[in-house]
């Protein structure tokens, strides 16, 4: 099952979280990042959403695509199937797989964590459409990662995505004591502050393990 | 049914309520395809086609589904159109498409369609919700084709690929801005062009 040494898992986390952060280098999840990032408890709470989700998602994903929709990977079924190829369902089944998961997800935390459950409240169903998760695990598709990896992707995409949002969260709330120009009040100024963060986040660009 | 109602769905999505400036929705794929006009004239195109096409079938059922599992009808559809723009850009754009890698796949999680077929086709008319679809997606596309116009133009020297100002490299004169062509310089497009909308248009100052 472990193909590869320990710091081929470690070289993926790293990259995942810093050198292609999906907040800060692929643009994902933007509408969300933009949005509830105005103070840091709120923003935290929804990165560990986001973590606890795209860790469980992402493997979930593979295991859908390796043994169902990838060619030929119906094999098992007979030799009549071995030739079929679904990639093409990929997009729909992933998007089912993430709305379930995120439904399951928030029945098993109402069950046994009311208080995770309640803290995390209304950002559960939100995370459904947001981009990052689905974003997640295309790339996964497209980089071919096994089981594994994808787990380690899937953690690494969430850690570095929270750290994104908190650190901006922390920017915003010292923000609310300068003086900015009012048409670029609220959506413009953060613009150009997450402009300035992806632009520090370039410098660990040379990072490999 | 006015004319002014229908140029006030149609154009208004542009310039006065424009998804990405005002509504902060669809931002992500807006910023990572940008590098070249020609991937965003094909993004917002693609974009258009979803919007338009979903916005439509969602407000044509509108009276048979159900409250409780509203969203998920609508991300089924979204999706259906979703694979049949993917693998019409894979059949007929190949290299585009490759270019655009995950991010067709993303149009289904983009806030914009969702939001329109939920705050717009379930309550209006197919005409009108098929002229709300077009709006918002050209509001969409103006955005994208506005940042592409600068980084490629500053990054790379040319337009639609087309050599405007011959970069040193080839023995010409510009020396390309490189940083045009990483994801910080979208952020900041962003951010001025949504500066130079609200200097121009005061009443869409946010309270800070």
């Amino acid at each position: 099952m472990f193909q590869y040494g320990l710091e081929h898992y470690a070289g993926i986390f790293v990259r995942s979280v810093f050198i292609e952060n999906l907040a800060l280098a692929y643009f994902l999840g933007m509408c969300t990042f933009l949005a509830i990032s105005k103070n840091v408890k709120t923003a935290l709470q929804l990165g560990v959403a986001v973590v606890v989700i795209l860790t469980i998602t992402v493997p979930a994903n593979n295991l859908i695509y390796t043994l169902l929709l990838k060619k030929g990977a119906l094999g098992w079924m007979g030799s009549g199937f071995a030739e079929v190829d679904l990639e093409f369902l990929s997009f729909i089944s992933y998007i089912g797989v993430i709305a379930a998961m995120v439904q399951i997800l928030e029945m098993t935390l109402d069950r046994f964590f009311p208080p995770l459950y309640n803290a995390l409240g209304i950002f559960l169903p939100l995370i459904t459409v947001n981009c990052a998760i689905l974003g997640a695990a295309l790339f996964m598709t497209q980089r071919e990662y096994d089981l594994v990896e994808s787990t380690v992707f899937g953690f690494g995409c969430g850690v570095g995505w929270a750290l994104a949002i908190a650190a901006l969260a922390g920017i915003r709330e010292k923000m609310k004591y300068s003086d900015v120009p009012p048409p670029l009040r609220g959506l413009g100024i953060t613009f150009i502050t997450v402009g300035l963060m992806a632009l520090a986040f370039m410098s660990f660009g040379g990072i490999q393990l | 049914m006015a004319t002014s109602k229908v140029g006030k769905v149609l154009f208004g999505p542009i310039i006065d309520n424009n998804p990405i400036a005002l509504q902060i929705l669809g931002i992500c794929s807006a910023l990572a395809v940008t590098t070249s006009m020609t991937v965003s004239l094909v993004m917002s195109l693609a974009v258009i086609a979803v919007l338009a096409c979903s916005n439509v079938a969602v407000s044509a059922i509108r009276h048979y589904i159900p409250g409780s599992i509203r969203i998920i009808v609508q991300m089924v559809v979204i999706a259906s159109l979703v694979i049949v723009v993917d693998q019409v850009l894979k059949a007929f754009l190949y290299d585009i498409s490759k270019q655009l890698s995950v991010f067709v796949g993303l149009i289904i999680t983009n806030c914009i369609v969702m939001g329109r077929a939920e705050g717009f086709a379930m309550k209006n008319g197919v005409f009108m919700s098929f002229l709300d679809g077009l709006g918002n997606g050209l509001g969409y596309a103006a955005v994208l084709m506005f940042v592409a116009f600068f980084r490629e133009l500053f990054g790379t020297g040319s337009l639609f690929g087309v050599t405007i100002m011959e970069m040193t490299r080839d023995g010409g004169w510009y020396n390309p801005n490189n940083m045009m062509l990483l994801p910080p310089s979208a952020f900041f497009l962003i951010g001025f062009l949504i500066w130079a909308l609200r200097a121009y248009k005061p009443e869409q100052i946010e309270e800070a």
